[in-house]
């Protein structure tokens, strides 16, 4: 039923084809905007990118599609961080499912079995030509592990791209010292346990810092193949989880980064992220004194892999307006539009999508103008080649109240008459 | 004209003090001393600029591509499209490229009762141990050191209304205030304003209140306390306007120089703060500005102001007014709201953002606020936004009317819309230009005039806060 309702909302000028074409407007490349190129998609993926590509694929015509010369083709955005599907009402817990309460280490705690693509959040987001999403469990020492799930479908199945991208830690324990210490702790076990499963389930090892899923669970992140992220401000917090994290060889990722700033050539160097929201730079509490708005702007020149971000399952959509901040505050427009797209890819190890590269899954988005300025939407998404349903629970609403005054619900007509 | 009682006396009764002329006969005239500032408001006392060779926005009606804006002693003076006469002496800026727009006002904000950096000690905004606190004021708990003060101000923000938060039914007394730097926040009180009196309805205050298991835990539990305050408030006001009336008739009788006529000035009713702010209310001098998110709980407020013989101002974040926008317009009751937020609790589940839009196509006093010193400084953004949004569905709504969501319209809802909120002749020089197009996603502002003087240049930064003073860092 719920799938049925969605094919008859879509409503678009593009319609699902074999192969198409995209040609005129702008294509934001990884590298640059170029207004010179076509890129044929087929198979849900991007096959050429070139001058004059074919207008054919394997026999078949495809479907070309003109953009307006103010037109921007990009990849579809990626919302980092967030609650979406696992959260529909910030202000009401019952509808919270992304943090598992209990024992502080859930390392096991695998959050995509939370996600739901029903959420109405989802499309709203869509809307705004999201089409991935980085969604994050919360609470805890150790909360979970993070996934990338795509916004289509209405099924898990369908919609979990890779799970265990990342894992959600934190500094708990009252001081920055005391959280780095429960950290380096957990780490230590986890170590010991993997040296010797068996001393552990014979009851011959010593007490250790959690139990046995969640320490086997760890085994990626001491690989280094699954980041830390980890929740940061403050410069001296950055600068004892950057000599943390290289002592420790694990991958890290900085959620926060207000005074990221003050280390931006040790993140460069270290080659750890930063993931940010450009409106919140701003000195709001102690920890955070020495923010400023070009935070993510100075990032950026030093090296540094950002991502922006809001967390915010539901302003999701804000995703593009808060990229147009790092720009307007000195970010490369280039590294702004990769920010909310490629580089979530790239450090989540999700290389084939967040960008519009050979190869690369089609999560493309039209626009009617530069995606990070205010005045523009995006016309048609794309997600894997396929234009997908923008229509939102709040386009129903307008519809319904457009034409005031009075509620536009009428008496029924009675039924037809019965003999 | 609701202002009038209280600019009146808020002038004149100082003097009266000072020379110990009569006892004050009204409610106003007692009241008036607590309105004073120790510390003066900032002289304008500002050189005469020419702002030219720059788009302007008016907020009244007009955008021209190209105009100019001359702005002496304080206030505007003269404007027009294309070449400003070539005869001023005032101090010339051109401009070109740049825009020109009002000041932006935010109607909604909590600068200075919740200052930055956020602290247990800076937690100065909801008087929480009751849930009625008509008489405290958030001017008391304003403090001039906020860091976001100046920050708004950096983002094209002149004046705000800012106010106790949501926690109570009836939250306190707001203050419009002109964001200058001064050494306490009353002296930023905006001269001429009237005063506002922050309420809730909804969630919050059934939540705040009812888990200390005192009323109200329900929405008619909320109902049913603001009844009771406002029948209680009549039968004070009652007894105001039975005691202004006998003074008013004592000293007619004076005038007239009968005086064995003249009765004996009779004693006033005991004063009680809390009890005037209401009085103040039901005589239409104080503007209630409603904290409320759902359409049908804005009916009922509108149902209790009926029946209780006021005037509601505003509703605030306002998510769902666009369902009864038919309502709001024929009241002319504004709604206060976001572009685009919804959904952070059940009662904004409904916000949507083609609602500015539905609501301006309605002919209502809409706007946009902040409820956030971050989004306080990107208003121009969300009105961009709302403006889209307005366009992607297909409502025709002009620019003039999109930088009035920040500026005329907030003016209007705190009723200084004579003295400032559009490009006119003869109000308030608070006065922006932008890097850019105010609606451009890159455009920082760049001059900020409050009142004719330069407050903000972004090429010259100045530390208001002391906060900032010796804390600065490199890497």
């Amino acid at each position: 039923m719920i799938a049925l309702l969605t094919t008859l909302l879509l409503s678009h000028a593009v319609t699902a084809a074999t192969c198409t074409v995209f040609t005129g407007g702008t294509i934001a490349l990884p590298q640059q905007a170029r207004d010179d190129l076509e890129v044929q998609v087929a198979e849900g993926v991007v096959q050429r990118i070139a001058p004059d590509v074919d207008r054919s694929w394997r026999g078949q015509d495809c479907e070309v599609v003109t953009l307006e010369p103010h037109a921007w083709l990009t990849p579809g955005l990626v919302h980092v961080g967030g609650t979406l599907g696992l959260q529909e009402i910030w202000g009401e817990s019952s509808t919270h499912k992304h943090d598992a309460g209990g024992h502080p280490v859930r390392a096991a705690h695998d959050v995509a079995d939370a996600y739901d693509p029903t959420s109405v959040a989802v499309p709203i987001a869509r809307r705004e030509g999201i089409t991935a999403a980085v969604i994050v469990p919360g609470g805890g020492m150790v909360a979970g592990q993070a996934a990338w799930v795509s916004l289509e479908g209405l099924t898990q199945a369908d919609a979990i791209t890779e799970r265990g991208v990342a894992m959600r830690a934190s500094l708990s324990g009252g001081t920055p010292a005391e959280g780095l210490r429960l950290l380096r702790e957990l780490l230590d076990d986890a170590r010991a346990f993997q040296a010797d499963p068996r001393a552990y389930d014979t009851n011959r090892s010593r007490s250790l810092a959690a139990g046995r899923m969640e320490l086997e669970a760890m085994r990626p992140v001491l690989a280094g193949t699954m980041p830390l992220l980890v929740g940061a401000d403050r410069s001296s917090d950055i600068e004892a989880l950057l000599r943390f994290a290289r002592d420790e060889e694990v991958g890290l990722i900085i959620d926060g980064g207000a005074e990221a700033w003050l280390h931006a050539d040790a993140l460069a160097s270290a080659g750890i992220a930063v993931l940010l929201n450009p409106l919140t730079q701003d000195p709001t509490s102690f920890d955070r004194l020495h923010a400023r708005h070009d935070n993510p702007a100075l990032l950026a020149k030093a090296g540094v892999r950002v991502m922006i971000t809001n967390r915010s399952a539901l302003f999701a959509g804000h995703l593009r307006q808060l990229a147009g901040l790092a720009w307007r505050d000195g970010m490369d427009h280039t590294q702004a539009l990769a920010a909310i797209t490629t580089t979530a890819a790239l450090v989540f190890g999700i290389e084939d999508h967040g960008r519009i590269a050979h190869g690369a899954q089609a999560d493309l988005v039209v626009w009617n103008g530069d995606p990070l300025e205010l005045s523009s939407w995006a016309t048609t998404v794309f997600i894997a080649g396929q234009p997908v349903d923008t229509t939102t629970r709040h386009d129903a609403l307008f519809e319904r109240y457009r034409d005031l005054p009075g509620l536009p619900i009428p008496a029924l007509s009675l039924p037809d008459s019965q003999e | 004209m609701i202002a009038t009682t209280h600019i009146v006396m808020t002038l004149l009764v100082p003097t009266l003090w000072a020379q110990a002329v009569d006892p004050p006969s009204t409610l106003d005239a007692m009241e008036a001393p607590g309105f004073a500032s120790i510390e003066p408001a900032m002289p304008a006392d500002a050189p005469a600029v020419l702002l030219w060779d720059a788009g302007v926005m008016t907020a009244a009606g007009e955008v021209w591509e190209r105009g100019w804006v001359l702005i002496e002693d304080g206030a505007i003076t003269a404007l027009g499209p294309g070449d400003p006469p070539g005869d001023s002496d005032a101090h010339s800026l051109s401009l070109v490229g740049r825009w020109i727009t009002p000041g932006l006002i935010d109607p909604h904000a909590h600068i200075g009762v919740y200052a930055w950096p956020s602290a247990e000690a800076h937690d100065d905004g909801n008087e929480v141990t009751q849930v009625m606190t008509a008489g405290v004021w958030a001017e008391h708990s304003v403090k001039p050191q906020d860091l976001a003060i100046q920050r708004a101000v950096a983002g094209g923000v002149t004046t705000v209304l800012t106010i106790p938060g949501s926690a109570n039914l009836i939250g306190g007394r707001g203050m419009v205030m002109q964001l200058v730097p001064t050494r306490s926040g009353r002296a930023m009180r905006f001269p001429g304003a009237p005063e506002h009196l922050k309420m809730a309805c909804g969630e919050n205050p059934k939540r705040y209140h009812g888990d200390k298991g005192r009323l109200p835990s329900t929405r008619m539990g909320s109902m049913y306390a603001l009844r009771q305050a406002f029948l209680d408030a009549e039968a004070a006001r009652q007894e105001w306007d039975t005691w202004e009336q006998t003074m008013a008739d004592a000293a007619e009788a004076k005038g007239r120089k009968r005086k064995s006529q003249a009765t004996e000035p009779a004693e006033p009713p005991a004063r009680d703060l809390a009890t005037e702010t209401l009085v103040g209310v039901l005589r239409g001098e104080i503007m209630p500005q409603i904290h409320c998110y759902q359409a049908d709980d804005m009916l009922g407020m509108l149902q209790l102001a009926d029946e209780m013989g006021f005037s509601i101002r505003a509703f605030h974040h306002a998510s769902s007014a666009y369902k009864i926008a038919d309502v709001l317009a024929e009241r002319e009751v504004g709604a206060v709201t976001w572009s685009d937020w919804w959904g952070f609790k059940m009662e904004a589940m409904d916000g949507i953002p083609q609602g500015v839009g539905l609501l301006e196509d309605a002919g209502a006093h809409v706007m946009l606020h902040s409820d956030s010193p971050a989004y306080g400084q990107i208003l121009n953004q969300d009105a961009a936004k709302a403006l889209r949004e307005a366009r992607r569905a297909g409502i025709d709504i002009s620019d003039d009317q999109a930088i009035g969501w920040i500026t005329l319209q907030p003016a209007w809802a705190l009723g200084i819309d004579g003295f400032t909120g559009s490009l006119e002749p003869g109000k308030r020089a608070d006065v922006v230009v932008w890097s850019g197009h105010p609606f451009s996603a890159t455009s920082h502002a760049d001059l900020v005039f409050i009142e004719g003087a330069l407050r903000y240049d972004r090429e010259r930064p100045q530390t208001w806060s002391d906060y900032e003073l010796g804390r600065e860092v490199q890497p």
